[in-house]
């Protein structure tokens, strides 16, 4: 546990002097798992022989040493990993080993980072409990009665919990910031297109994101640094230069303004979560930076655009499982259409089939302009707020999620509720800009997340705020007791 | 609008999916619900609002026509549930 507490500098330093290999790194992963993931579940499947083989030829003389040298890694089991079982927690890709990696499961491997495993999520990253994995739920390390967040909860229950270094999640609609914020760990969701999408398995094309999770914000700037850039397989992906992150990292935000959208401390949010970010204001006031309240008027249609929209680009997504190329097959359909019907039945699960069937019904004949099409007018609304308050403030702030985690199985058969605890995140992610989750407080002792959202491509004023944020408070050295 | 028993199999089956007579009762309950409150979206005057179907002002993205190498059939294939003389297999489409 102390290995991995340890700051990224101070690691390499000590693998640099040879007093730490990247073996023991691997080992100490390995035992932290099997002391702890029975309690917590984040892991759907490990990497012993590959990472072992990976440790072996990072500590051999002579090794190239990249920025995340010998780092342990957990990544979301819906970035595909060549010959590592990817299943995106659903029954339907139980057996799928991928034949490729993804982008940046390739440039983490390129920077140095050992793969550990895979990390439980919901289904298809469709949720914000990991109650919807189908294979277990995750746990939260700060209290095992509570949900981690999600969809990427076992990527933030798994770095709470020191199993790993650090870990990759996705975001769609809040699925690495609000998990991070629930844990008590430092989520990032990059800027869209600034990190390839090609081998995330697709949800909603539009919105989707990989980003990093960590313990603190330093990290997180290394881990970006290693997997944003242009990639031709992606063709959405943006073509822009990236910055050095890690020197972005000056301490210093005097002069930086700040709004504070209003409809992000109002309705249906927790007091105490209330208190805790304008706690974080007051050390952002002593920092010599400035805040001021401003409006986001159509906050509030975020979250019915975002179902919308999302579950219609997933229907489309995922018409590509129908048990003839990958995945498992029913048996003996009476013809083709029945093997698609019955492979995708007995495949997903009910939020996917819910999501599905939401989606297929926006984009269907005689409801496509009054549900899929109003809802792309009302983002371009939603993104309009954005780009008028950055017209005026360098960064946005807010809690990243309404409440901090719930307990366990507490919104089981209420969407509509589980869909509002991506209130604050929602919007952000329908604007397509950069937004980072990093711990600001506890409330009955489960932590509590501050958002702070930047311009597009403007990583480098979001990753400076928060390490700012964090160089002047002590909540990212909490840890969970195990 | 209220959706009904009979719109969540037409539904279904547009999607290709088989539900139990649980959770079609389930789902139109559900999507009921969410389509109710997606009504919201009513609200708000979007005449004249183009509609935002990507944030990154990329169009057309254009890539040279090189030859390079791609999967062998062998990889290709390995993940099917059925194949047969190098190709998926699938039950007989024509009769």
């Amino acid at each position: 546990m102390a290995l991995f507490d340890m700051r990224l500098q101070e690691l390499h330093n000590e693998l640099a002097s040879g007093k730490l290999s990247a073996a023991e790194l691997t080992e100490a992963s390995f035992k932290r798992i099997a002391e702890t993931d029975q309690r917590i579940g984040a892991f759907l499947a490990l990497n012993e022989e590959g990472a072992r083989a990976r440790a072996a030829e990072l500590d051999r003389a002579g090794a190239e040493k990249g920025l995340l040298h010998a780092l342990p890694a957990g990544i979301k089991d819906n970035i595909v990993t060549q010959g590592l079982r990817t299943t995106c927690a659903s029954q339907f890709l139980s057996n799928y080993d991928p034949i490729y990696n993804a982008t940046a499961a390739g440039k983490l491997s390129t920077a140095g980072a050992v793969t550990i495993g895979k990390l439980n999520m919901d289904e298809f990253a469709m949720g914000g409990s990991n109650e919807n994995s189908s294979v277990k739920p995750v746990r939260n390390p700060w209290n095992t009665d509570y949900v981690p967040g999600g969809s990427s909860g076992g990527s933030a229950a798994s770095v709470a919990a020191g199993q790993v270094y650090f870990a990759l999640g996705s975001d769609t609609g809040g699925s690495i910031r609000q998990p991070a914020s629930y844990c008590g760990v430092v989520g990032l969701k990059p800027t869209y297109g600034l990190v390839s999408r090609f081998g995330l398995v697709a949800f909603a094309s539009s919105l989707d994101a990989i980003g990093p999770v960590t313990k603190n914000v330093e990290d997180s700037a290394y881990v970006l640094q290693a997997i944003a850039g242009h990639d031709g397989m992606d063709s959405t992906s943006a073509n822009v230069s990236i910055p050095d992150y890690i020197s972005s990292l000056t301490g210093d935000v005097k002069g930086l303004r700040i709004g504070v959208p209003k409809e992000y401390m109002g309705q249906g949010i927790d007091p105490k979560v209330k208190e805790s970010v304008q706690a974080a204001l007051k050390v952002f006031e002593s920092l010599g930076a400035t805040w001021e309240e401003v409006s986001m008027p159509h906050t509030e249609y975020a979250v019915a655009t975002y179902y919308l929209l999302s579950s219609s680009e997933a229907s489309s997504n995922l018409a590509r499982f129908d048990g003839v190329r990958y995945g498992v097959r029913a048996d003996n359909p009476d013809n083709l259409i029945d093997l698609y019907r019955k492979s995708r039945s007995q495949g997903f699960g009910q939020e996917v089939k819910r999501r599905i069937m939401l989606g297929t019904y926006a984009l269907s004949s005689g409801y496509y302009d009054a549900y899929y099409l109003k809802a792309q007018k009302v983002r371009t609304l939603i993104k309009r707020d954005f780009d008028q308050a950055f017209e005026k403030y360098d960064l946005l702030l807010g809690p990243t999620a309404p409440t901090p985690a719930f307990r366990l199985g507490d919104q089981v058969g209420d969407p509509l509720a589980m869909y509002m605890n991506d209130i604050v995140t929602i919007p952000v992610s329908l604007a397509g800009v950069p937004a980072i989750s990093v711990p600001c407080g506890f409330a009955d002792g489960l932590p509590v997340g501050l958002q702070l959202i930047g311009k597009a491509f403007d990583e480098a004023t979001v990753l400076r705020a928060a390490h700012a944020f964090e160089q002047n408070t002590d909540h990212h050295k909490a840890r969970p007791q195990l | 609008m209220s959706i009904t028993v009979q719109d969540v199999e037409h539904v279904a089956n547009l999607a290709r999916l088989e539900l139990s007579a649980e959770e079609k009762e389930q789902f139109t309950g559900q999507l009921n619900a969410i389509l109710k409150y997606a009504e919201k979206l009513g609200e708000l005057d979007t005449e004249g609002v183009e509609p935002t179907s990507h944030v990154l002002p990329v169009t057309n993205v254009m890539r040279e026509d090189a030859v390079k190498e791609s999967l062998s059939n062998e990889t290709a294939l390995q993940n099917a549930p059925d194949d047969e003389d190098g190709q998926f297999k699938v039950p007989a489409v024509l009769e």
